[in-house]
């Protein structure tokens, strides 16, 4: 039951397993949903949502899944005068809510649908503590102030806040993975980016605990300590980031972007440099683009080795003489004697491990300003979006070669 | 059913609808439960709550960098039975005498059902969780130095913790019931502060909630204050009388709430641009974007 649930759940991209499906419906059949909606969106909600950032697609799905579940007023309305002078609410012990849930099983949603709405057309006086009609106090699905496994409450007392609305408010929206977030995000992203070794140079400072008990045993007994080189993180890292003009708008996201990588203390070797709109022969030093800190990109690539993983972060966006032509530099006074292509193409033949992070939305891509530019360079560099999926795209990207 | 164990908070812990469900979820189906949120919403007070609650013994595993799965279970002291060996006195031929049980070890054989907390799991290698997968789901595990198997007298209650440092592996979540601890909302905020200073005044609180939740609202904040940082914040501002009024205008203390410099910055300009008109917002905006050298 409620299968097409699951189904919904995993269109929504959520990663649900049956495993888990499986501990949902045990949970199910030992009554943890209190027989209630809202007591279900919780109970599914614990059991098959293992992330903050699935909880949005979580509510939309179940917002999809049991649209019109909640009864409308106009049924209850309909309804009402059926209902009143119900009995008092009827408690049911835990064995025979159990006997009942044997009896009955728990019907699936579209078939309690069909039931209610013929019901609805055929009832025409008020049925309490009863097993079939709309009423009170009984056994039937359709009522309140009674007990059935799978039923519909009408009218009378909820228990908590109604599900469908808690789902509607789509509270977790801002922890979606696939939206921006902020510099901590970030951090916890590029922590990916590491490989551990021994064999980075340095003092041999740790006790290898199993080499100094293999050596004294060979030694009789008598203590013979084995020193090695504490494990480190041997990722090096090159930043190339566009600055000025269209990257205005994003200097936000960009700057988020920068303090986490800045943070990022485990790299052992981190390199920023800026660019504007597409690189050339210079690279500057500051984001200000000050002609006067530069460095030549041809020296950075003769200096360093191959082994740096290069992330370029721009929106690629420009117009195609300033990719394409000899003298395409938007500043008039760098002129450069190789289009930006050939620099970008070195660029990623010299850094073997690359990706480019465009900070304007992956859907925009075949249609914004500057598409030509920005497909020229997917050919060249592998493009992720600039949000958190992107980057854990991008990094996944970085730890092997294209 | 019958014999349950019903978690219904306590009354130094305020504890949300939602938070309580999943609690008992997670100890009708005895499956460990997983908690996530904010630095600052409670993740750890929470097993210390749940313990009370159930009057059951809690026993906390903290876990660090370092910790291996292996140190939760038993730890065999070679280096002590070596020593023996050598210098002391006692019969090395026991080897029962030198494992060492861990945490986990010490829930399975504990006399009563216990509240096992494993707190921040996140801090530990990648492979942590996967490497306890097995001990967690049936409770057992085998010690090949003295060929005995430990297992639960009691199935703990298993309560993790989860700052979010790093992706837990998905073998790991698909076994545990998941929760995640919203930032409480602001009436919420406010029993929390009351259960910790009963008799603080009503104005000074609500102003002081309305500042904090203002503040936490300033986009681009690096480092949002929390629970923790309020009530020192509330204190501070009782301890040192500020009049009510004030505290949204002036927002006294700002150091016991923020503590990134760039922070600091940002809500003072936007503490002083609330202030200001159109035009000069605008300026004040232009300036901003060229401080940031974008």
């Amino acid at each position: 039951m409620y299968t097409n649930f699951f189904y919904q759940l995993r269109q929504e991209g959520i990663p649900v397993s049956i495993t888990e499906w499986m501990t949902l419906m045990e949970a199910l059949y030992a009554g943890l949903a209190n027989s209630s909606l809202s007591g279900f969106y919780y109970l599914a909600r614990a059991i098959l949502i293992k992330s903050e950032s699935h909880y949005d697609q979580y509510d939309l799905a179940f917002q999809k899944y049991f649209q019109g579940v909640e009864t409308p007023q106009a049924l209850v309305d309909q309804v009402s005068k059926w209902l009143e002078n119900p009995l008092p609410p009827k408690m049911f012990s835990e064995e025979e809510r159990n006997a009942l849930l044997e009896k009955l099983g728990l019907p699936d949603w579209e078939s309690l649908k069909a039931a209610l709405a013929e019901r609805l057309r055929t009832q025409d006086s008020p049925h309490h503590g009863g097993n079939k009609w709309i009423g009170t106090g009984g056994t039937s699905p359709f009522g309140h102030s009674g007990f059935h496994p799978g039923g519909i409450r009408i009218g009378g007392k909820s228990y908590g806040q109604s599900a469908v609305k808690v789902a509607a408010e789509r509270n977790y929206r801002s922890y979606r993975r696939d939206e921006t977030l902020g510099v901590r995000q970030f951090e916890i992203a590029l922590r990916g980016l590491r490989q551990f070794s021994t064999r980075v140079g340095g003092a041999k400072t740790e006790l290898d605990l199993e080499g100094t008990i293999d050596e004294t045993c060979r030694n009789a007994g008598k203590l013979k300590l084995v020193w090695t080189r504490p494990r480190k993180n041997a990722v090096k890292v090159i930043v190339f980031m566009d600055s000025g003009g269209s990257m205005y708008r994003y200097a936000d996201i960009c700057s988020q972007l920068f303090t986490a990588v800045h943070n990022a203390s485990h790299f052992k070797d981190l390199q920023f440099y800026y660019f504007h709109n597409c690189i050339y022969d210079y690279l500057y030093l500051d984001a200000a683009c000050d002609s006067r800190r530069t460095i030549k990109t041809q020296d950075l690539m003769s200096n360093l080795d191959s082994d740096y993983k290069a992330i370029l972060v721009g929106d690629a966006a420009m117009a195609p003489s300033e990719l394409l032509m000899v003298d395409g530099n938007i500043f008039w006074d760098m002129s450069n004697d190789e289009p930006g292509i050939t620099w970008l193409k070195r660029l990623a033949r010299k850094f073997p491990y690359n990706a480019w992070l465009n900070p304007i939305p992956k859907a925009q891509w075949n249609w914004t300003y500057g598409r030509q530019t920005i497909n020229a360079i997917r050919e060249i560099f592998p493009m992720y979006e600039l949000t958190l999926e992107g980057l854990d795209q991008a990094i996944k990207k970085l730890m092997v070669r294209k | 059913m019958s014999n349950q164990l019903i978690f219904k908070g306590t009354e130094d812990y305020i504890v949300s609808d939602d938070l309580r469900n999943s609690v008992n979820i997670s100890v009708a189906l005895s499956r460990p439960l997983l908690i996530k949120g904010e630095p600052g919403t409670g993740k750890t007070v929470l097993a210390e709550s749940v313990a009370r609650s159930l009057g059951l013994k809690l026993i906390v595993w903290n876990i660090k960098s370092t910790t291996k799965a292996q140190d939760g279970l038993y730890v065999y002291d070679t280096v002590q039975r070596l020593y023996d060996s050598q210098f002391g006195d006692h019969d090395v031929s026991d080897i029962k005498r030198y494992i060492k049980l861990g945490k986990l070890g010490e829930a399975f054989t504990s006399e009563e059902r216990v509240v096992l907390l494993i707190d921040e799991i996140d801090k530990a290698d990648l492979e942590f969780p996967n490497d306890l997968l097995w001990e967690l789901d049936v409770m057992n595990f085998y010690i090949p130095e003295t060929g005995e198997t430990i297992s639960a007298k009691h199935r703990p209650i298993v309560i993790i913790t989860s700052n979010a440092e790093k992706e837990l592996p998905d073998a790991f979540l698909r076994r545990c019931v998941f929760h995640y601890i919203d930032f409480p909302n602001e009436e919420m905020m406010e029993e929390i502060v009351y259960v910790h200073f009963p008799d603080i005044q009503k104005k000074l609180l609500h102003e002081a909630l309305k500042a904090f939740y203002w503040l936490r609202s300033i986009p681009g904040l690096q480092k949002k204050p929390s629970t923790s940082e309020l009530l020192d914040w509330v204190q501070a501002l009782a301890v040192g009388g500020i009049a009510p009024e004030n505290i949204t205008k002036e927002l006294p203390f700002l150091g016991t709430l923020l503590k990134k410099n760039q922070d600091f910055d940002l809500t003072l300009r936007q503490l002083h641009s609330r202030g200001m008109d159109g035009r000069e917002r605008e300026k004040d905006k232009y300036f901003r974007s060229v401080m940031r050298g974008y």
